[in-house]
């Protein structure tokens, strides 16, 4: 189906440009949606791909430039205004009320409710849509933070879908959702795009924007590089047109690990609660090993137990030889054990935003038995390339990269024995990512271990040997050398067979 | 120079400001205002407000609040004179450390509850007082308490060393000895760090627990220090003594420019904010203006400070 | 029915807990289960329930409202000079009285959201001008209100108290029906999840208003029954409720971070905090020793609410948000 791309488009952003301190998130920005078309959106994390739907659903407003409904000027003060135009957002976030039930979250701030007891909202046609997306066993009555994740995305979707959009835009709308679900929403919003409604739509899995989109749009660092028809363009250019780069510069030559390397951490049959059964895994001084599955497979509960989070656990951890059992983060990092741990969030568990970048440095080192002193710090900070003002500014100034690197050199300075890392690159650009990759295959030169949980498959395949993949509390299977590629680790994660007949193509993430 | 007023270092100054132009405006109409005499009284007076704001401090960075501080203060009022009454000297010699040893105890339980139970310390530290009210009925009888200052107390109070306030002097020093234990093992940092954020904090190898322990045992001492120097002025420890210095301490800490939130503040703001509203009390007394418009006025100047704190600030609320 | 009571655990715990108490009070007054018993019993109660209830809408949008009592002082003296005379005069003053209250909650709102200041100083320096202003009206306790009308309000209708019903009433009539409004919806999403609310759309400024509003003129109507009771204008009831009405939303279930609880688990705490004192008074334990068991029974209700958290295995799960 041809979409015609020549008319009024539906939304238009021309110039816009959204600056938070000294960071650009997006820069004059050329971009339109237009009626009955499903438009993808790809960049890599931090391209400015959320910031760009927030724009257009007015939770923040542009620090340049003009958006046009329409074909007129239109100020989005509000997700409220927004909503009005008939622009509806499913916000990755997620905009539910936790203590609400299903019901309540559903008619909130619905079209036509007011503060009255006016509901005009059609419940029977939210009931309908959820059920048309496998939802058949979500309760109204239901409190929302009761529900899985999953089940909370479908609520937002059919709130989304209840308020009659003239705009869809879905923001990793299903990244929770398993196969069939997840066609049974692409069922329903091509429905959508057939009644004339535009949809937005911004998603890690490629096959599902094979399978759904009609026109790709392709950002980086907060500038749109160019739109296409679906299928003009394949994977690998695709993917050049996100990283700016072609893939394999992304990743160093990863150095092999000396076999006689000694043991830093071996963890023996660990389990815990219902949610670890017998983890097993040993990573040598010089290895990245890596931790893969899909989201709440335990694999982060490993890092837990490793840094003295969980209590009544089972199984041995030896680190150095020596039996650990840290019952806290001090005790984990403390100078006998060093273990060290950067965690994916690093927003609200990495880092203490409101801070100065000098008092992040220093928080770990304070009360430590190594008492690193200044010069460490500034070696350190010349060796990541840090970038920033002063030393006082708050972290939250600076970019996502750099305040990873923060992070990293808060912990690197109390020389670690072995380092654990959730997802260091989630939400950071390009050539911050290459920066972390080099700096991590140097430091495993030097001796250090490291244990690299992520969820993308090019880290792992590129940066750690071997892999564990996880599911359901458990090793399913550990990749190394020849069979560590993309469909093993899918066919791992999924708890499948890998198939005789060769790789799926183009899944980089789950 | 915009910086420079939106810096934490300003917030500390503002109070201090504020409080010489209201001494300078209202020494037009009342020039006594100006004598050293009166001045030096009015030190006198603040520190009795100054040391138990000092320890509040603490525990509002971390976020949290004690509320505890009136019975805490009386509790530690009656120990003291009760002790110092008794006219035995080696009962008289330990009456002010029992009562800090009372404060610290009472810092513990809060602590305890706030910490370990993760009660919210505004609830909790209420139900600690209502329970050292009722220790003190049942220990008092209700009645005013029995005993007396020791002369050590009263000097404290009363006294002055080269015509500066010995309760000044007091405070000054308590000042400077919280100042090096904020430094000392990163204590001062890991208070804000808590404040701004305690998971992350937790997570970087931070007992946070400790310090949170820390900051309400030191709280109850500075309250405990309070009921001494109150009582050595009184000689007397008496019933709901305590009552008037909650929400004067927390006012003086707000406006001596610490985030009610938690993870921003100084020990010398607080200074300015408990010379601000002991002035403020003062002068409105010397007008011979009546409670109602105190209360009035008292709440106005208040809410005044903390708009131009907004404004100041312009996006980081109080 | 199931289903009701799992989904209001904490109420009807505190429910059962209050019945409880209750009987224990009936039992050991020494005029038993009376009308008369019951009826001074309600009017206390529901002097702290009004109270707490306006505490509640405040706490409700992660609030906090340090001058429910002044509220309380200054609508009392208001009260004291505006409830007497005609029948008319008496209605319009009524209305008068809570208007009063509604525009203290109000100005605390304005602060609030325009100052951006937060709620806990704000309402500690309001506090100090509302009680400011009630001495200006009563510097001392006095006035007087039409006793007829006091007596209507305070005594009972067919063997129960008026209090019990004017406290029924007002759940049936006023929160039931709030609670499944928009703005009712609307308010619980604000302390739950504000940036999910204001992402689907809701005027969070406003309703936040709306909420320290409600809250004044519940405080209002808690200051008007305190006059009905006492029949005196006193500038100096504040500090005792306010404290009070905290204690009592957490009794009833009220998280203070905001998002949970409800006005009936406000008003149950209420009665909760009362009875207990009230048996304490006729329990024949010594005197002297009532306020400390009073603290104790508080702070042993609140920590038995957090036990769960002790047992945790997960450390991460103790930093809420």
């Amino acid at each position: 189906m041809t979409i015609d791309r020549t008319g009024t488009a539906l939304i238009r952003l021309q110039g816009v440009s959204k600056h938070y301190g000294a960071t650009a998130a997006l820069s004059e920005v050329d971009f339109a949606c237009h009626a009955g078309e499903v438009h993808a959106v790809l960049g890599e994390n931090g391209a400015g791909k959320s910031t760009l739907m927030k724009l257009m659903a007015g939770v923040i407003r542009p620090s340049a430039g003009e958006i046009l409904v329409d074909g007129a000027p239109v100020t989005l003060s509000s997700p409220a205004a927004a909503l009005a135009l008939g622009i509806v957002c499913m916000f990755q976030e997620l905009s539910l009320v936790p203590d609400l039930s299903v019901r309540e979250n559903l008619l909130l701030g619905a079209p036509g409710t007011g503060y009255g007891f006016r509901n005009p909202t059609d419940l029977a046609a939210a009931r309908t849509t959820l059920d048309a997306i496998g939802g058949e066993a979500i309760r109204f009555a239901t409190r929302v933070a009761d529900l899985p994740l999953a089940e909370q995305q479908q609520v937002e979707i059919t709130k989304a879908l209840i308020r009659r959009p003239r705009l869809l835009i879905l923001d990793e709308a299903t990244s929770a959702l398993n196969a069939s679900v997840v066609d049974k929403v692409f069922a329903l919003i091509r429905r959508q795009r057939d009644e004339g409604v535009a949809v937005l739509f911004i998603s890690h899995r490629f096959h599902e924007i094979e399978a759904l989109a009609d026109t790709l749009s392709v950002f980086r660092n907060g500038r749109h590089i160019e739109t296409m028809r679906n299928g003009e363009h394949d994977y690998p250019h695709l993917i050049q047109l996100m990283i700016g780069q072609p893939l394999s510069n992304l990743f160093p030559v990863a150095a092999p690990v000396r076999p006689d390397a000694p043991v830093v951490l071996d963890i023996e049959r660990l389990g815990w609660s219902d949610r670890l059964h017998a983890v097993s895994l040993s990573v040598r001084a010089g290895q990245v090993v890596g931790l893969g599955g899909l989201d709440g497979q335990g694999q982060a509960r490993v890092m837990h137990a490793l840094f003295g989070l969980l209590r009544h656990t089972e199984g041995t951890v030896r680190l150095g030889g020596e039996p650990i059992a840290p019952d806290s983060p001090k005790a984990a990092t403390a100078e006998a054990v060093g273990l060290a741990w950067v965690p994916e969030d690093r927003k609200s568990d990495g880092l203490v935003l409101a801070q100065s970048i000098a008092e992040n440095l220093h928080l770990a080192s304070l009360g430590h038995g190594s008492r690193p002193d200044e010069a460490v710090f500034t070696r350190l900070m010349e060796r990541l390339e840090l970038t920033y003002r002063e030393l006082s500014q708050p972290v939250a100034d600076l970019s996502g990269g750099n305040q990873q690197k923060v992070s990293l050199i808060k912990w690197l300075a109390l020389s670690p024995r072995c380092l654990l890392l959730s997802d260091p690159t989630r939400g950071i650009d390009v050539k911050t990512k290459a920066q972390i990759y080099r700096l991590l295959a140097d430091l495993a030169a030097s001796g250090l271990a490291i244990v690299l949980l992520s969820t993308d498959f090019e880290e792992l395949i590129h940066l750690c040997d071997p892999v564990h993949v996880f599911y359901d509390g458990r090793i399913v299977d550990s990749l190394s050398g020849e069979r560590l590629d993309a469909s093993n680790i899918v066919a791992a994660s999924l708890n499948l067979h890998a198939t005789a007949d060769g790789p799926d193509p183009v899944t980089r993430h789950a | 120079m915009a910086a420079f007023l939106r810096s934490s270092r300003f917030d500390a100054l503002f109070p201090f400001l504020m409080t010489a132009a209201m001494i300078v405006a209202s020494a037009a109409f009342y020039p006594d205002i100006l004598s050293a005499n009166y001045l030096l009284q009015q030190l006198q007076i603040a520190s009795f407000l100054g040391v138990i704001a000092l320890g509040a401090t603490l525990v509002i960075l971390l976020g949290h609040i004690d509320l505890s501080v009136p019975w805490t203060l009386g509790g530690a009022a009656i120990v003291c004179t009760a002790l110092a009454g008794t006219g035995h000297p080696i009962l008289s010699a330990i009456a002010i450390p029992a009562a800090l040893l009372f404060g610290a105890l009472v810092g513990v339980i809060n602590g305890f509850g706030v910490a370990v139970f993760r009660i919210p310390s505004m609830v909790w530290t209420l139900a600690v007082n209502s329970i050292l009210l009722g220790v003190a009925v049942l220990n008092t009888g209700g009645f005013n308490p029995r005993g007396e200052a020791s002369s050590l107390m009263s000097a404290l109070a009363t006294g002055s060393l080269l015509g500066v306030p010995a309760g000044f002097l007091l405070w000054m020093g308590l000042l400077a000895v919280l100042l090096w234990l904020l430094r000392r093992g990163g204590f001062g940092a890991y208070l804000s760090a808590v404040g701004c954020n305690e998971k992350a904090t937790y997570l970087s190898g931070v007992n946070t627990s400790r310090v949170v322990f820390g900051a309400f045992m030191l709280a109850g001492m500075c309250s405990a220090l309070g009921g001494v120097l109150l009582a050595g002025y009184a000689n007397q420890a008496y019933q709901s003594m305590g009552d008037p210095y909650l929400l004067p301490t927390i006012a003086a800490v707000v406006i001596g420019g610490t985030s009610i939130l938690g993870g921003r503040g100084t020990l010398i703001g607080t200074v300015g904010g408990v010379l601000f509203i002991t002035l403020l009390s003062s002068i409105l007394s010397v007008m011979q203006i009546g409670e109602a418009w105190r209360n009035i006025v008292f709440g106005t100047i208040i809410i005044s400070m903390l708009l131009v704190q907004t404004l100041k600030s312009k996006g980081t609320p109080a | 029915m199931l289903e009701l009571f799992r989904a209001n655990r904490r109420e009807c715990s505190a429910a059962v807990v209050l019945a409880l108490l209750l009987g224990a009070y009936l039992y050991t007054h020494p005029r038993g289960a009376s009308t008369y018993v019951l009826t001074i019993w309600a009017n206390q109660c529901l002097i702290l329930a009004l109270a707490a209830m306006a505490q509640f809408f405040v706490v409700l949008v992660r609030g906090i409202d340090l001058s429910v009592g002044a509220i309380m002082a200054l609508t009392n003296t208001f009260a004291s000079y505006v409830l007497g005379g005609t029948a008319l005069g008496i209605a319009a003053g009524s209305v008068a009285v809570i208007a009063l209250g509604t525009l203290c909650g109000l100005v605390n709102g304005l602060i609030v959201v325009y100052g951006r200041i937060q709620p806990i100083i704000v309402t500690l320096a309001t506090g100090s001008i509302f009680v400011g202003i009630a001495l200006l009206l009563r510097p001392t306790p006095g006035g007087s209100i039409n006793y007829d009308f006091a007596d209507a309000m305070t005594l009972d209708v067919a063997g129960i108290p008026t209090a019990v019903l004017i406290g029924v009433a007002l759940v049936v009539v006023f929160w039931l029906p709030l609670r499944r409004t928009g703005l009712g919806r609307a308010m619980y999403a604000i302390g739950s999840s504000e940036q999910a609310a204001f992402q689907s759309g809701i005027a969070v400024n406003r309703v936040r208003l709306c909420a320290f509003a409600l809250g004044g003129t519940f405080a209002g109507l808690a200051g008007s029954y305190f006059s009905h009771v006492t029949t005196t204008g006193d500038a100096g009831i504040a500090p005792n409720f306010t404290l009070n009405s905290i204690a009592a939303v957490v009794l009833g279930g009220v998280a203070l971070r905001g998002g949970v609880g409800t006005l009936i688990g406000a008003l149950i705490g209420a009665c909760i905090l009362k009875t207990i004192s009230s048996l304490m008074f006729f329990s024949g334990l010594p005197p002297l020793a009532q306020p400390f068991i009073e603290g104790m029974v508080l702070a042993g209700a609140i920590a038995i609410g957090s036990l769960g958290l002790l047992r945790v295995s997960d450390r991460l799960l103790v930093f809420s948000r």
